[in-house]
């Protein structure tokens, strides 16, 4: 059977394999390569080794602390954003009244796009700022709260349908034995719930991590990097170092790397973890 | 009875965090039949008097966006995108769990990479590509979809197709079926499941995208998101009731589809992160 079905190469792989060539396969190989020349138009790509990995860091300091910011911003949105929604999770687990609404109304904002996002924010933020004499570009402290704020309220919900599925599939027996054997709420979350749903956890971690990294539509809606580019996330710094300055694509390009590398660093420690843990159990 | 005291109290949490959800989009609603001066300095009011301004900034918006060419635009490559994907991808899935030659464990490993691969990486050299080969069309835009979306969607169908038992195929060749019309007439309906929550998440993304339409082909057609980002970064002062306006049109779509088919998003998206 496995020849036959091979000769339907053409019509069963073909169009596929084209298309990812084009969009993926063939940028990505071009992409690495560019970030050792120097170019305007890619034909006219002149080698130059690491020079352009050594001017990301040294031209100035927009690449590290775009680098910096969103580290912070991912701490902090990764611990929040589970936190809440774990603890929505419980509650969900305990038949409250309009369980189907609450679901509804907290998985929304995740259907909703970035750009609409942050301007939906940014006049709410502004609207409260006002009254102080403040706008959200007025100091970097409010444009990063602002995208933590933005940040929780589109991935909560989310999130929180995870840890859902996760305490749901907790086999009942476990549950009622440990309230046999006079367990208190504190005792079942801890020894039975919080060990329980452990791979619904690195589900979660692993998604607002790599969310947070990849943050750009929310970031150029709310602040746009201002002021002075010191709310400028990765991915904007990538991006206006590619698109606003001359002479500076190769250097974009090789920022573009190193922040691929860190991505795909988190991706494969995530990877390793989920693996050791099946291995574990 | 302290557990009925403890229910309500969490129940008035819940009821305190769904506003605070649903308030974001209500200020926009509101704010979006207000004049346009007095969106900044008090958005949080009912408008009134002299503040509403009934639809005049949905027509102002309507008009300096093109928001139902937008529209248009959205829904095209959004829907033409989603059935390329599902079309070619579970083609593609099926010939590589079928078909196990070293190609297709490359094949299959380079898609999986392509998964975590952000896309500021390939966003200049892809840009330049699509220019090069004529794709920057909205015809163009879905083949290059189809590219970015085939790492998660081959994924989810292999994942599936391997639990398809072989002998219901078997059947279906010993009958006369050529590997094609077993594919559509056998396999693609046991499919189904993952076809659907493979479409809810690629649409979820398609739709909302910003920076690959505005790159491949933002200069000539706008998509809604690249209408609204136009609204707010095209020109000095922004007309904000327009922008309000245009937040509103935008988030329509989304609730009525989200309220339409929520069964089908809920447990698509939860399947889809976990095999993500």
């Amino acid at each position: 059977m496995e020849k036959t079905v091979k000769r339907w190469f053409p019509i069963f792989v073909l169009p596929t394999l084209a298309a990812f060539l084009i969009a993926f396969v063939i940028p990505f190989i071009m992409g690495v390569l560019l970030s050792f020349t120097e170019f305007r138009t890619v034909t006219d790509a002149q080698f130059v080794g690491f020079s352009n990995y050594i001017r990301a860091f040294t031209d100035d300091r927009l690449f590290i602390d775009s680098l910096i910011f969103t580290v912070k911003f991912a701490a902090v949105s990764v611990i929040g954003i589970n936190v809440l929604a774990f603890a929505l999770a419980l509650l969900f687990t305990r038949e409250l009244p309009g369980t189907n609404f609450f679901r509804t109304v907290f998985f929304m904002p995740n259907l909703i796009g970035g750009i609409v996002l942050g301007y939906i924010w940014q006049v709410i933020i502004n609207g409260v700022l006002y009254r102080f004499g403040y706008s959200i570009t007025s100091d970097p402290s409010f444009g990063f709260w602002g995208l933590v704020v933005l940040m929780h309220w589109q991935m909560i919900g989310y999130m929180m349908i995870i840890y859902i599925a996760g305490i749901q599939n907790i086999p009942g027996d476990i549950l009622e034995a440990a309230r046999v054997d006079g367990a208190n709420a504190a005792t079942v979350l801890f020894r039975i719930t919080i060990p329980s749903v452990m791979p619904s956890v690195t589900i979660c971690l692993f998604l607002t991590i790599t969310n947070s990294f990849k943050l750009f539509d929310q970031n150029l809606a709310l602040t746009a990097g201002a002021p002075a580019d010191r709310t400028q996330m990765v991915a904007l710094d990538i991006f206006n170092t590619f698109y606003s300055r001359t002479g500076y694509e190769g250097v974009g390009q090789a920022k573009a790397v190193i922040f691929f590398i860190i991505v795909a660093v988190i991706a494969l420690a995530q990877l390793w973890l989920t693996r050791r843990k099946e291995v574990e159990s | 009875m302290a557990r009925k005291i403890l229910n309500i109290i969490f129940f008035l949490l819940l009821c305190a965090f769904a506003a605070a959800f649903i308030f974001p989009v209500a200020v926009i609603l509101i704010n979006s039949f207000k004049a346009k001066f007095s969106i900044s300095q008090s958005p949080f009011t009912i408008p009134t008097g002299n503040d509403f301004v009934g639809l005049s900034n949905y027509t102002a918006g309507i008009r300096s966006t093109g928001f139902p060419s937008a529209f248009g635009w959205s829904l095209f490559i959004t829907l033409f995108s989603i059935a390329a994907i599902i079309i070619f991808t579970s083609m593609c899935a099926w010939y590589i769990v079928r078909v196990k030659t070293a190609y297709t464990s490359v094949l299959y490993y380079a898609l999986v990479f392509s998964m975590i691969v952000p896309f500021q990486m390939v966003m200049f050299t892809m840009s330049k590509t699509a220019n090069v080969l004529h794709l920057d069309n909205p015809l163009g835009i879905i083949l290059i979809y189809l590219g970015f979306g085939a790492g998660l969607s081959v994924f989810m169908f292999t994942g599936f197709i391997k639990t398809v038992p072989l002998g219901i195929e078997e059947a279906a060749t010993i009958d006369g079926c050529s590997p094609f019309e077993t594919f559509w007439l056998v396999v693609f309906p046991i499919l189904k499941p993952t076809a659907i929550t493979v479409a809810i998440l690629n649409s979820m993304w398609i739709w909302n995208d910003y920076l690959l339409p505005y790159l491949v082909i933002g200069g000539d057609y706008r998509t809604i998101p690249i209408a609204v980002q136009y609204l707010k970064g095209g020109y000095g002062s922004v007309d904000m009731g327009a922008l309000m306006a245009m937040l509103v049109l935008s988030v329509i779509p989304v609730i009525v589809f989200y309220l339409s088919s929520q069964k089908y998003i809920i447990k698509g998206v939860a399947a889809g992160a976990v095999k993500g």
